[in-house]
């Protein structure tokens, strides 16, 4: 069996009365990419705290690399890597002075590749964090996660607001981390498209529960999207089985749809219509379907 | 300074691309688009035989997608006969194997086809209308291509 990087069973966790994780299991093995995705406050920067200890499992369990990341927290996060959606940096210190206290803080630093990073990103070390723009604040942050090349790279919203030249070293760096040691990235992204890029696995988030994961090309087999043409006009969207998401309007409508598609097809025909064309949903269409505008119908089903 | 580092970085890699582009809209998986791609590229002889792909790491700093996709589709093409792993040394593309190349020529254009007659059933055609239209685009074309060579004959003189 591959090697287990992250064990998540049955977290729950409540943050006063507002449920934020809801019996959320999750698992990573070693060498993939794995992709979060769910709406603001779904509960992925809370799962993603779970992982490095920072939060105390309520119920439920929580291993990384097999240990329980908040009573080993040195056995654990010595082979993390972690990049903040905040990237909370100490603002006081140089950027050299960064690179000097993360490096005590573990054996495995890669000074070599600290610096090709640094000259990749013509940081200044002689610049105090205080004085970075965004964008060098993700990119110093990035250097401190990645450095001592760690077997476990977690990153949290690592595009949030970046420019595409960052994002671009952003994304550099999850690949060498996988191509060139075989590690294990775990990120979350409101950007769709480079989650559909960079992951091998994907799991969606919605209101604290894990909605749907697995392989993303098993997961992106599982949805079509069709386009339907009808005989007569519908004012309101038709009810059709399977369906979780429909858009469009009069005779001609776009749906996501799940399940059987044969089932799908023989629903359209009974309403007077007709299959267009079908085709495996994207990301971004299965992600409105199961967490977008069609919610009912998804607890409905 | 700062763009002089990226011109360098470009300039590197750019030796071993391959033009393989990625669309997110159409819905098909990544790892398909580049497996058609590589065999469209092999089938139209834009890559030959013995020629060497680019490696994993390379192939996936490029296209900006996950390393592992790469070797589901290099690992894919291998089982199907296009490429080659040679120990060692890198991905390459197989010696040739013709019958292949036709079969994959022939997907390309009945892919094409399948297209054409379902937005030509959509439009209310026939498949004789438009076996007669082809016929009537292929004349009108080799009339054009025709006049303007003779055009351009006549600027010769």
């Amino acid at each position: 069996m591959e090697q287990s990087i992250v064990d998540v069973s049955n977290l729950s966790r409540t943050f006063g009365d507002k449920a934020a994780l809801d019996d959320v299991s999750f698992r990573a093995t070693a060498g993939q990419v794995y992709g979060l995705v769910g709406s603001n406050g779904a509960g992925k920067t809370t799962l993603l705290k779970h992982l490095l200890g920072l939060l105390r499992a309520a119920s439920g369990s929580v291993r990384v690399f097999g240990l329980d990341p908040v009573r080993d927290p040195v056995g654990v996060l010595g082979r993390v890597g972690y990049l903040s959606e905040e990237r909370e940096l100490p603002e006081w210190m140089r950027i050299d002075e960064l690179m000097r206290y993360t490096q005590a803080y573990h054996q495995t630093w890669d000074a070599a590749y600290a610096r090709e990073l640094l000259e990749t990103f013509a940081l200044d070390p002689a610049k105090k964090v205080k004085d970075l723009s965004k964008g060098m604040r993700a990119q110093a942050g990035l250097i401190v996660a990645v450095a001592h090349r760690p077997a476990l790279l977690i990153l949290d919203e690592p595009s949030s607001g970046l420019d595409a030249v960052v994002r671009r070293d952003i994304l550099d760096a999850i690949v060498r981390a996988v191509a060139d040691d075989g590690r294990t990235v775990i990120f979350s992204s409101h950007l769709l498209d480079e989650v559909e890029r960079m992951s091998d696995h994907v799991t969606l988030m919605h209101q604290g529960r894990v909605t749907l994961s697995g392989a993303l090309d098993e997961v992106r087999r599982q949805y079509q999207r069709s386009r339907v043409h009808f005989a007569e006009n519908f004012v309101q969207p038709p009810v059709l089985e399977t369906a979780l998401l429909i858009e469009g309007g009069g005779r001609a409508w776009s749906v996501v749809h799940s399940g059987a598609p044969e089932k799908f097809r023989q629903s359209v025909l009974a309403r007077g219509g007709e299959v267009v064309e079908s085709r495996d949903a994207t990301l971004e269409e299965i992600f409105m379907a199961r967490a977008g505008r069609s919610r009912q119908q998804m607890e409905a089903a | 300074m700062y763009h002089c580092t990226r011109t360098l970085q470009l300039a590197q890699s750019e030796e071993s691309t391959v033009d393989i582009s990625i669309n997110l809209t159409d819905g098909v998986p990544i790892y398909r688009q580049i497996v058609n791609q590589v065999k469209y590229l092999v089938a139209s002889g834009l890559l030959r035989p013995g020629e060497e792909l680019p490696p994993i790491r390379t192939l996936a700093l490029q296209l900006k997608v996950t390393p592992n996709t790469i070797v589901k589709a290099y690992g894919e093409l291998e089982i199907s006969g296009v490429l080659q792993k040679r120990h060692g040394s890198g991905t390459f593309v197989s010696d040739a194997r013709p019958q292949l190349a036709v079969r994959e020529r022939r997907r390309v254009i009945e892919q094409r086809i399948d297209a054409l007659l379902a937005e030509a059933h959509q439009l209310n055609y026939t498949a004789d209308d438009i076996l007669r239209m082809v016929r009537e685009r292929k004349a009108a074309m080799d009339e054009n291509v025709a006049e303007a060579a003779e055009e351009n004959k006549e600027k010769g003189r």
